[in-house]
C-alpha cells in the first residue's frame, strides 16, 4: 500500500518497521518531525521515546538501551552531532548490541542552520558506516536495514537524510515490511572490556574497530543502494550520491545523452562496483552535496583502477561544495562534461521582483513575548550594551538591535562572559531560551557564576521548543507522548547554579520589566539573571487561550512609537497606527503608547 | 522541458496561509490516482509570516525540487510571493494569482512600498503563456470564510491539473476539518468557476 508520506514519517515509519525499542531525540530542522510522527503510536509498539535534554545525552540514552540488546535511535540535526559527538567517537570503539542508528538530518543551504556541515564527514571520522537516501522511501528503506547492518557488524550506523529528503513528500510503499513490537525484556551484561573504554581496552577497540572496516566493505558489497547503468555508447560517467543521484538521471533524461551512471547511497562506497565504473570510463563527474566525500574516494580509486581518469566535480568546478544542488545545476555541469551548448532556459530578466517587491524576512508572531523582553532589555541596557544571543525564535528580532551574536546552541552565556573577560566594559545582557537553557546554557551559568562574570544572563521562558515546532522540555511538565510528568523550576536551577540575583518577571508587564533589568543592570553582586516569562503565545492560543484583542483610538497622534515596537499586527496607515485582526491581545503596545490611544475591544463579536 | 506526463506545479505563499496543507491535498489526489508524487515543502523558520514555497511535481520519479522555469503551474496565493517566486513558471505555463495582498511588516512599519497589483502582474504576464489573477480571498469570504482562499485556489488549480476532480475533492474531504466541509467544497466550486476553460 502507498502512503503520501514526509521523509520525516517514511523515517519513522522504519524505525518501526524495525522494530526498535528506544528512540531519543532533541528537537531541530530538519529532523523535528522524525518522533513527533512516533509519539501517537509509541505505546501501542512497547517504544519509549523522549524529547531528550540535548543530543549528547539523546546519544548517550540511546546507547544504554542498545547495550541491553535493544534496538535503538538517536536523532537529531546534523549541529546536534557535534554535541553528541564526543559519546559518538568512542561509541565507534564500544560497538554496540541492539543496532543502533543515528540519524542526523544535513541542511544544505541553511534553511534552518547555523552552518551547513556534512555528516558524511563525521561517518568517516568515526570509521561507521553512513547511509545516504535520496528520498523518502529509500529513506524508509534504509532505515529498516541499517538497524540491520548495525547489528551485523556490532557498530553504530549513521543515517544522513538531507532536508529535501526530510521535508520531501513522496508516495511510499509502506505494505511490504510488518511493524514489529520491539521485545520486552532485555538485560545488560557485564562485559568492562568492552564497555570500559580505560586506555587498556580502548586501544584494544580501536585495532578492533579498524580490522572491521574491511567487514564493512563487505557487507556493503551488495547493498541495494548502489547501482549503475552502464551505456554502450560514449565514454563519460556521472557518480553520484543520495539525492544527487536523481538529480542526474533528471538532467540526462533531459539531455538525452548517453551517459553512465553510478549511484550511490553507502559511505564507505562500494569498491568494486566503483572499480568497474572506473573502468568503463575516461571522464565522470562527481556529483554530491556539501563535502567531496565520494570525490576523495573517486580519486583514490581512479588511481589504481584507471589512472588516466579525468574526474570533474568540486575540484573543476563544475559542483559547487555548498548550498543545496538541483536538476539544474546537475544539468549544467553534465552538458559541459559532454561539450554540448544546450541553451538553458536562463530566468528572463525578471529585474522588477528584486526591485519592486517588499522583502518579507520572517517575524516573531504578534503578541511574542520575547519582542516584549527585548523591547524593555533594550530600554534600560541602551545601544551601546552587548547582547549576546542564542538559538530559537528569539534569534528572529535581530532587528531589534538586542542580539549581537548567535553561534550555537548555548553559546550566549559564555560569549558574554569571553567579551567581559576579554576586556569589554560596557554593560553585556545576554539572552537564551528556556530550551536551549536547559539543553546546553546550565554549564555556562555555573561557569559565569564560577569566574565571577559580572554579566546579566536573560532567560526567555515561554515555556516550550518554540522554533522547531513547539516541543515539550523538562520545564513543562510534559514528555514527549504528552503525558505527565515532574516539571523543573528554571528558576530553583539558575540559584542552584549559583546566581544570587535572579528574578521572574511578566514581560507582558512592561514597568514590572523594565523595573527588574534596571535592578539586574545595577545589580552589586555582579551576576544576575533575568526569567522573563510569558507563554508562546502561538503555543497557548493552540491551547485554547484567547485575550480581548486591542485597537487604536482617536488620540493616536501619529508618533509611530507602537509601529517601532515591530508587531506584526500593528500598521502605519495615513499617518495613524492601526491595529490589524492579527492582534492577540497581549497589551504590551498599549503600555507603550505615549499617548493612551491603545485600548482593549471591550465587545468582541 | 519535460516529460509528458509530468506536471510540475509550485505554490508560493505566506506562511499561515495554508500552502502545506494544499499542498498535502493535492499529493494525496495523487497517490489515490496510483501516480508517482513528489514534493517539497517549506518547515522551519521560514514559517513564522515569511515567504513559503512548495514544489509539487505529479507523474515524477526524480527529486522533489522544480527546476527554475520548468513550472507547467504557479499558484501564487499572495501576488507578491508569485512574482517572487515567477522564475519558476516555464515559458509555456500558467500563473494562477490571488491577487488579495498580504503586506509583510516591513510594509505595515513603513519601511518598504507594496507595488500595485497591475506592477505585479505585467512581469508575470510577460514571462509565461497565460495569467489568470481571481480575488480568492474575496471569494472565498462570500462562500463562508476568507480561510477557505486556499480551497478557492485549488478549485481553480483544478481545471489545470491531470487529476480527476472527483479525486481532488475526495483528498480534499478527508483533508479538512468535517465542520468546515461545507464551506471549503463551496470554496472549491467558486474556484473552479472563476477559471471555467
Ligand atoms: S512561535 Fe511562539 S516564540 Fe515563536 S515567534 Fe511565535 S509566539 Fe514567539
Ligand atoms: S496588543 Fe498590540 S502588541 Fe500585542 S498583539 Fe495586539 S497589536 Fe500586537
Amino acid at each position: 500500500m502507498k502512503e503520501y508520506l514526509l521523509g520525516n514519517a517514511a523515517i519513522a515509519r522504519g524505525i518501526l518497521e524495525a522494530g526498535a525499542g528506544v528512540v531519543t531525540s532533541y528537537p531541530g530542522t530538519p529532523a523535528s518531525e522524525i518522533v513527533e510522527s512516533l509519539a501517537p503510536v509509541s505505546k501501542e509498539y512497547d517504544l519509549h521515546i523522549e524529547w531528550s535534554v540535548n543530543e549528547k545525552v539523546a546519544l548517550e540514552v540511546a546507547i544504554g538501551a542498545s547495550w541491553t540488546g535493544v534496538r535503538s535511535a538517536a536523532v537529531m540535526k546534523h549541529v546536534g552531532l557535534n554535541v553528541a559527538a564526543d559519546p559518538f567517537m568512542t561509541l565507534a570503539y564500544t560497538g554496540v548490541k541492539g543496532g543502533l542508528v543515528v540519524i542526523s538530518s544535513d541542511d544544505p543551504f541553511c534553511h534552518s542552520s547555523q552552518n551547513e556541515q556534512d555528516s558524511r564527514r563525521y561517518a568517516q571520522f568515526a570509521c561507521i558506516p553512513c547511509l545516504d537516501p535520496a528520498d523518502p522511501q529509500e529513506a524508509k528503506d534504509m532505515t529498516v536495514y541499517a538497524f540491520e547492518l548495525s547489528e551485523e557488524l556490532e557498530l553504530p550506523v549513521l543515517l544522513r537524510p538531507t532536508t529535501r529528503v526530510s521535508h520531501a513528500r513522496a508516495d511510499v510503499n509502506v505494505g511490504k515490511g510488518k511493524i514489529k513490537k520491539s521485545p520486552t525484556s532485555h538485560a545488560f551484561v557485564k562485559n568492562p572490556a568492552r564497555w570500559v573504554a580505560l586506555p587498556a581496552h580502548a586501544r584494544q577497540r580501536h585495532s578492533v574497530l579498524l580490522d572491521k572496516q574491511n567487514a564493512i566493505k563487505t557487507v556493503l558489497k551488495n547493498a541495494p543502494w548502489n547501482r549503475h547503468l552502464l551505456v554502450l555508447k560514449g565514454d563519460t560517467g556521472v557518480i553520484a550520491s543520495g539525492i544527487s543521484g536523481l538529480y542526474a538521471e533528471e538532467a540526462i533524461e533531459q539531455l538525452e545523452s548517453d551517459v553512465s551512471t553510478l549511484r550511490i547511497g553507502t559511505f564507505p562506497p562500494p569498491d568494486d562496483l566503483c572499480a568497474e565504473f572506473i573502468k568503463h570510463v575516461s571522464k565522470v563527474l562527481i556529483i554530491e552535496e556539501l563535502e567531496p566525500v565520494l570525490e576523495e574516494y573517486v580519486e583514490r580509486a581512479a588511481r589504481v583502477h584507471n589512472p588516466e581518469l579525468e574526474i570533474l566535480g568540486k575540484n573543476t568546478g563544475h559542483i559547487p561544495r555548498d548550498g543545496e544542488l538541483d536538476s539544474r545545476i546537475a544539468r549544467n555541469a553534465i552538458a559541459d562534461m559532454l561539450g554540448l551548448t544546450v541553451t538553458m532556459e536562463e530566468p528572463q530578466s525578471l529585474t522588477e521582483a528584486d526591485e519592486i517587491l517588499p522583502p518579507r524576512p520572517p517575524a516573531l508572531c504578534p503578541g511574542c513575548s520575547h519582542r516584549a523582553a527585548y523591547y524593555a532589555m533594550k530600554q534600560v541596557f541602551g545601544t551601546d550594551a552587548i547582547f549576546p544571543s542564542d538559538i530559537g525564535c528569539y534569534t528572529l528580532a535581530v532587528d531589534m538591535g538586542t542580539i549581537d551574536t548567535c553561534l550555537c546552541m548555548g553559546a550566549s552565556i559564555n560569549l558574554a562572559s569571553g567579551i567581559r573577560f576579554g576586556g569589554e566594559d560596557r554593560d553585556i545582557c545576554c539572552s537564551i531560551g528556556d530550551s536551549t537553557f536547559l539543553h546546553n546554557g546550565m554549564p555556562g551559568l555555573l561557569n559565569a557564576v564560577y569566574n565571577n562574570a559580572k554579566i546579566t544572563v536573560t532567560i526567555l521562558d515561554n515555556s516550550t521548543t518554540a522554533m522547531t515546532g513547539h516541543q515539550p522540555h523538562p520545564g513543562t511538565g510534559i514528555t514527549a507522548t504528552g503525558d505527565k510528568t515532574k516539571s523543573v523550576s528554571i528558576e530553583a536551577i539558575a540559584k542552584a547554579l549559583g546566581a544570587d540575583f535572579v528574578e521572574t518577571v511578566d514581560p507582558y508587564d512592561l514597568n514590572a520589566t523594565l523595573e527588574t533589568f534596571r535592578k539586574a543592570k545595577e545589580c552589586q553582586e555582579g551576576l544576575s539573571v533575568v526569567i522573563a516569562k510569558q507563554a508562546c503565545i502561538t503555543n497557548a492560543r493552540r491551547a485554547g487561550v484567547r485575550r480581548k484583542p486591542f485597537r487604536v483610538n482617536d488620540n493616536c497622534i501619529g508618533c509611530g512609537e507602537c509601529v517601532d515596537f515591530g508587531c506584526p499586527a500593528i500598521e502605519f496607515h495615513e499617518d495613524r497606527a492601526r491595529i490589524n485582526a492579527l492582534c492577540t491581545g497581549c497589551g504590551v503596545c498599549a503600555q507603550i503608547c505615549p499617548s493612551e490611544a491603545i485600548e482593549e475591544v471591550v465587545n468582541v463579536k | 522541458m519535460r516529460t509528458s506526463e509530468c506536471c510540475d506545479i509550485v505554490v508560493a505563499g505566506v506562511g499561515g496561509q495554508g500552502v502545506i496543507l494544499l499542498s498535502k491535498i493535492i499529493g494525496k489526489a495523487a497517490v489515490k490516482e496510483g501516480s508517482p508524487v513528489r514534493a517539497a515543502e517549506t518547515h522551519g523558520m521560514a514559517q513564522r509570516g515569511g515567504s513559503v514555497i512548495t514544489h509539487i511535481r505529479l507523474g515524477c520519479k526524480f527529486g522533489p525540487l522544480v527546476p527554475v522555469r520548468g513550472a507547467d503551474i504557479l499558484l501564487g496565493l499572495e501576488p507578491a510571493e508569485a512574482l517572487r517566486y515567477a522564475h519558476y513558471v516555464s515559458k509555456g505555463g500558467i500563473a494562477l494569482v490571488n491577487t488579495n495582498p498580504v503586506l509583510p511588516s516591513t510594509v505595515t512599519t513603513g519601511r518598504a512600498k507594496y507595488p500595485p497589483l497591475d506592477e505585479i502582474l505585467a512581469p508575470l504576464r510577460r514571462i509565461c503563456r497565460d495569467v489568470k489573477a481571481l480575488d480568492a480571498t474575496k471569494l472565498a469570504a462570500n462562500a463562508g470564510n476568507p480561510q477557505a482562499m486556499n480551497v478557492v485556489m485549488l478549485g481553480a488549480l483544478s481545471k489545470y491539473m491531470p487529476l480527476r476532480e472527483e479525486i481532488v475533492i475526495e483528498s480534499l474531504r478527508e483533508s479538512v476539518p468535517a465542520k468546515f466541509l461545507a464551506v471549503n467544497m463551496r470554496a472549491f466550486e467558486v474556484g473552479k468557476g472563476e477559471v471555467e476553460l
